[in-house]
C-alpha cells in the first residue's frame, strides 16, 4: 500500500470525527445499536461511506449484516419490536429524526434482496416502472427510463423485445438484474444490496459484478456477500462484522477491501477473509 | 402429438401403460371418485328437469318472464320472475356490504392486528360460520330488525333522493336491504377466511419489494397482495355467494315475500327470493302441479347457482392477467 493511500484513509477518519456533515459521505452510520424485541443483535457499529463507492459488508451468518442495511433505509422499523439507537445520516441528516419521510428514504437509498423479487403479475416494463407508481410519482419519459436503467442493469439487450412478457419468464440471474432496473428507476442516491448474487449461477454473478462495478460510478453501493472473491472484485471499502455467541455484532474492522484482504490487522479478519471460519 | 413436426417417431410419455402401478390404481381412485360427485351433479339436475317439465309445458316461458303465483284460478298461473330477480338482488346487497367489510377485515387481521388480537378475531369469524342460519334469522327477526328500521329511515331521510333508497309505504320491515344484510352476516365469515388465507400467503419477497419501493400499506395491497391472491379471493367470494343464494330459511324470517317485482327498491318492504318462494310454499302445497311448480323453480335456482359458479371461474382465470 502505498503512502498516499494510506493518507487518504487517514483523512477520511479524520474527517469523520472532525466535521458533523462531511459532504463527500453518502450515509454515516453513527454508534448503531440494534434490538429485536428484548435482543440486541447489533452494538456501537459506525460505518462510513463515501459517495460513489462500494462497501462490502462480510462476517458469518447471524452476525447481523442484513438487519443493519435494513436499518440504513427504515425497513428494519417495520418488524413487529424492533428498536434501535444510534444515527443513520443520509446528506448529513439523521434519517431517524421525527421530520423524515420513511417512503422518502426508502426511495432516495433503494434495496436488492437475495431472492429475485420481482411482482410475478407485471410486465418487465411494469416491473421497472413499479416503483413510480407505487409510490405515486409523475414522469412521463416512460419509455426512456425503461431502456435506460435496463441497460444500467445489463439487461437491455435481452429483453428489450419483450418489454412485455411476464417477468416471471425470466431466469433467475435476469429477474435479480430485473429488480436492480426497478430500484434504479427511482433516481436512489444509495443502492443496499443483501447478498443478491446468493442464489444465482456463476454466469449471472459475473453479469451483476460488472453491472454493481459500472452502477458504483454514479451510485453508492452497500452489499453484503459471503463470497470474498466478489467482496474483492466489486468493492473499494470492507466492514467485517462478528458475533461471539449470544452477543451482539459489532465491527471487527473496516477500511480499503485491498487492506482488509491482503493486510488485515486483526487475526479473526484474516482467518474469516481465508475462509477459515463463517 | 399431431402439433410436433417431426419425422422421428413419438415415445408414448402418458398413457397408464408406461406410469407406475401404484399411481395407476390412485390416478382411477380419483377419477372415480370425481366423476361421482359429477353424477351426483347430473342426477340432480336431471330429476329436477323432469319434475319441471309440466310445469313448463304449462307455463310456458312465461314461468320464467312473469310474476304470479295464482294456483287455484283455472287454469292456474305461476311466474317466478320476481323471485329469480330477487335472489339476484338479494345476493348483491350482500356482496356490497360483504365483501369490503371482509376484505378489511382479513387485512385488519394479516397486516395490521398484534398476533394474539389476530389469532382471537379468526376464531370468533370461524365460530360466526357455524351459526346454523334457523338461529341466524331468529336473531335477525328479533334482535336485527328494530335497528335495522331505524338505519333504513336515517338512508331514506338523507338519501331518500336516490332512487335505490325510495320508500313510499314507509314500511321499513321485509325489506330487501335487511335480507341482504343478513346473507352478508353469512358470507362474512366465509369470504374473510378464505381472504385471510390468501393475504397470509403473499409472498415476503414481494412484501419486501413493495416496502423497499417506499410503499404504503395500502399501495402495496392494490398493487401486490390484492392481484396476488384475486383468484383466491373471488373464489370465497362464489363460495358465500353459493350460500347467500341458495339461503332459505335465514331470509324466510326478515324478508316479506311478494308476487311482484321489486327492481331496485332496496329499503322498501317486500321483495322476492326462489328459495324462499320454495320454503315457504313447501309446508302448504295444494297439490302435485304446486309441488312440480316449486321442483321447476328449484331447477331454475339451481342453474343459476351454475352459471354463477361458471361466471366465478372465468373471473379466476382471468386473473393471470398481467399489469402493465
Ligand atoms: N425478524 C427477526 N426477528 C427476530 N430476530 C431476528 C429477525 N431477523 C434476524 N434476527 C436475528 O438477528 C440476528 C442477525 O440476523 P441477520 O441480520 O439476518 O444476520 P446476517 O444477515 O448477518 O446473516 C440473528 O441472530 C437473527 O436470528
Ligand atoms: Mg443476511
Amino acid at each position: 500500500m502505498s503512502t498516499a493511500e494510506f493518507e487518504s484513509v487517514q483523512t477520511l477518519e479524520e474527517q469523520m470525527v472532525e466535521s458533523a456533515a462531511p459532504r463527500d459521505l453518502a450515509m454515516d452510520a453513527r454508534n448503531l445499536s440494534v434490538w429485536f424485541g428484548k435482543r440486541k443483535v447489533l452494538e456501537g457499529v459506525n460505518i462510513a461511506f463515501p459517495e460513489r463507492t462500494c462497501t462490502a459488508l462480510i462476517g458469518p451468518s447471524g452476525c447481523g449484516k442484513s438487519t443493519f442495511i435494513r436499518t440504513l433505509n427504515r425497513l428494519h422499523e417495520l418488524i413487529p419490536g424492533a428498536a434501535l439507537a444510534g444515527s443513520v445520516l443520509y446528506e448529513g441528516k439523521d434519517i431517524y429524526d421525527a421530520d423524515v419521510d420513511p417512503v422518502h428514504i426508502r426511495l432516495k437509498i433503494g434495496m436488492v434482496f437475495q431472492k429475485p423479487n420481482p411482482f410475478p403479475s407485471m410486465t418487465i416494463r411494469g416491473n421497472v416502472m413499479s416503483g413510480l407508481k407505487l409510490s405515486g410519482m409523475k414522469r412521463d419519459d416512460h419509455d426512456a427510463i425503461v431502456e435506460s436503467t435496463l441497460t444500467s442493469a445489463g439487461l437491455w439487450n435481452e429483453v428489450k423485445d419483450r418489454l412485455d412478457h411476464a417477468a416471471g419468464d425470466l431466469s433467475g440471474g435476469q429477474q435479480q438484474r430485473l429488480v436492480i432496473a426497478r430500484a434504479l428507476a427511482v433516481e436512489p442516491n444509495v443502492l443496499l444490496m443483501d447478498e443478491p448474487c446468493s442464489a444465482l449461477d456463476p454466469a449471472s454473478t459475473l453479469k451483476i459484478e460488472e453491472t454493481i462495478r459500472e452502477l458504483s460510478k454514479n451510485v453508492t453501493i452497500i452489499i453484503v456477500t459471503h463470497n470474498m472473491q466478489q467482496a474483492v472484485r466489486v468493492s473499494d471499502n470492507t466492514a467485517f462484522f462478528l458475533a461471539a455467541e449470544n452477543e451482539p455484532g459489532h465491527v471487527v474492522e473496516q477500511g480499503l477491501t485491498t487492506e482488509i484482504f491482503s493486510n488485515p490487522k486483526d487475526q479473526r479478519t484474516l482467518d474469516y477473509v481465508n475462509g477459515r471460519f463463517g | 402429438m399431431s402439433s410436433l413436426d417431426t419425422n422421428e417417431t413419438l415415445r408414448d410419455l402418458h398413457s397408464a401403460a408406461t406410469s407406475h402401478r401404484g399411481d395407476r390404481v390412485f390416478n382411477r381412485v380419483i377419477t372415480g371418485a370425481a366423476f361421482t360427485s359429477l353424477i351426483v351433479l347430473a342426477g340432480i339436475a336431471i330429476f329436477l328437469g323432469l319434475q319441471a317439465i309440466p310445469a313448463f309445458q304449462s307455463q310456458g316461458l312465461a314461468f320464467l318472464t312473469t310474476t304470479a303465483w295464482d294456483i287455484n284460478t283455472d287454469p292456474p298461473t305461476a311466474g317466478i320472475w320476481g323471485m329469480l330477480y330477487g335472489s339476484v338482488l338479494l345476493a348483491v346487497i350482500a356482496l356490497v356490504i360483504a365483501v369490503p367489510a371482509s376484505i378489511l377485515l382479513s387485512v385488519f387481521m394479516v397486516f395490521l392486528a398484534p398476533p394474539k388480537i389476530a389469532k382471537i378475531l379468526t376464531n370468533l369469524v370461524d365460530l360466526m360460520a357455524a351459526i346454523p342460519s334457523v338461529i341466524l334469522g331468529l336473531w335477525a327477526f328479533y334482535i336485527l330488525n328494530p335497528p335495522a328500521e331505524e338505519w333504513q329511515q336515517l338512508l331514506n331521510q338523507y338519501l331518500g333522493w336516490i332512487p335505490i333508497f325510495e320508500n313510499a309505504s314507509g314500511n321499513f320491515l321485509g325489506t330487501p336491504f335487511i335480507a341482504g344484510f343478513v346473507l352478508a352476516i353469512m358470507m362474512i365469515p366465509i369470504v374473510t377466511s378464505v381472504t385471510r388465507e390468501v393475504l397470509g400467503r403473499t409472498p415476503p419477497e414481494l412484501i419486501n419489494a413493495a416496502e423497499s419501493l417506499g410503499c404504503s400499506l395500502w399501495t402495496m395491497l392494490r398493487y401486490v397482495a390484492l392481484p396476488y391472491g384475486r383468484g383466491g379471493i373471488v373464489g370465497g367470494v362464489m363460495l358465500g355467494l353459493g350460500r347467500a343464494l341458495g339461503e332459505t330459511i335465514a331470509v324466510f324470517f326478515v324478508l316479506k315475500l311478494v308476487y311482484d317485482t321489486n327492481w331496485y327498491k332496496v329499503i322498501e318492504s317486500g321483495g322476492g327470493s326462489v328459495a324462499t318462494l320454495i320454503v315457504s310454499r313447501f309446508g302448504e302445497v295444494t297439490g302435485p302441479f304446486e309441488l312440480q311448480l316449486l321442483l321447476a323453480a328449484g331447477f331454475f335456482l339451481f342453474l343459476g347457482t351454475l352459471v354463477v359458479n361458471m361466471i366465478a371461474n372465468l373471473i379466476v382465470s382471468r386473473t393471470g392477467r398481467l399489469q402493465k
